[in-house]
């Protein structure tokens, strides 16, 4: 099994997923004693995940105060059933599980109706996406994020992604969750996982550049250029 | 077999995540050299990815570890 991430997207995230993996052994230890009575360590234990599961959540429920209460019960229920955690599956994509079931709970408490089917787009597996072309692409510093309305833009661009999209985007690109690990968390399969991935990324380039390219500076101008 | 700008965005997500195949990634990277347009696709994707995949962007809510830890100690607290 390999785990492929998105080159550049590795190379800014590689620290923090460096120290995730690093603590593999004591994660199974910290499990261990918790589960003997050594309660106080569960908070060590989810410390690296409470990003994780917020975004998980919010990537459900599209809901900020929704998307604490919901990362809160999901953690409060991954404590709850620490028991049931084989270790068969890593301890985070176990709790991914735990805070998507948690974010589909809500939503059908919220809705009172099925979720997913209604936000199923109409498009065909075969469907064609046309990104939005250009030829003078630069690339946007990331010191761009510094300003509002470029957040504000990449934010409602995934918003507004459709729900079985936006939820495969969070896990796969946000959250770098392997191929398989996407799949168990939301029971699908791992070919739903790479078409949907596709369509998500293809919709933010179609929605995106126009906008990134109307912000970015001409060539060479960028440092100089107040924001 | 000369390969269509078409059937390059097709692939441009497994190429990211360098899943093609050997052959067919050696096409998109032929066809990359000479085609501007889908070269222009394939960085704008990729930037789009960093950016939106920096913690920045989706920031957490203000004060939220401290209350998720708060939370999670009542809890604690009951089991003992």
């Amino acid at each position: 099994m390999t785990v492929r991430r998105v080159v550049s997207a590795t190379k800014v995230r590689r620290d923090e997923q460096g120290t995730m993996e690093t603590r593999g052994t004591t994660e199974a230890e910290l499990i261990s004693r918790i589960l003997v009575g050594e309660t106080e360590l569960f908070h060590e234990l989810i410390r690296p995940y409470e990003r994780m599961v917020y975004m998980t959540v919010f990537s459900v429920v599209k809901n900020e105060a929704e998307a604490e209460d919901g990362a809160q019960e999901a953690m409060i229920s991954a404590y709850r059933h620490l028991a049931s955690f084989r270790g068969d599956a890593k301890f985070s994509t176990w709790l991914v599980t735990i805070a998507i079931n948690e974010g589909r709970k809500r939503l059908r408490k919220a809705k009172r109706a099925a979720e997913e089917s209604i936000d199923e787009p109409t498009e065909g597996l075969e469907g064609e996406f046309t990104p939005a072309l250009l030829t003078d692409w630069r690339e946007i510093p990331s010191e761009a994020l510094e300003r509002k309305e470029l957040r504000e833009a990449l934010r409602t661009a995934v918003a507004e992604l459709p729900d079985i999209y936006r939820q495969v985007f969070t896990l796969r690109d946000l959250e770098e969750l392997n191929v398989e690990e996407t799949a168990r968390a939301l029971g699908i399969q791992p070919g739903a996982v790479k078409v949907r991935l596709h369509r998500a990324r293809m919709m933010l380039q179609k929605r995106l550049v126009p906008f990134l390219k109307a912000t970015a500076p001409s060539r060479g101008r960028w440092f100089g250029r107040a924001l | 077999m000369k390969l269509e700008c078409k059937h390059v965005w097709e692939h441009i997500s497994e190429y990211i995540d360098q899943t093609v195949d050997a052959k067919l990634r050696e096409e998109i990277e032929k066809h990359l050299e000479h085609c501007e347009i889908c070269s222009a696709v394939l960085d704008s994707t990729r930037n789009i990815l960093v950016l939106t995949a920096d913690g920045r962007t989706f920031e957490l809510p203000v004060g939220y570890s401290e209350r998720l830890h708060e939370r999670l100690e009542e809890e604690l607290k009951k089991k003992k």
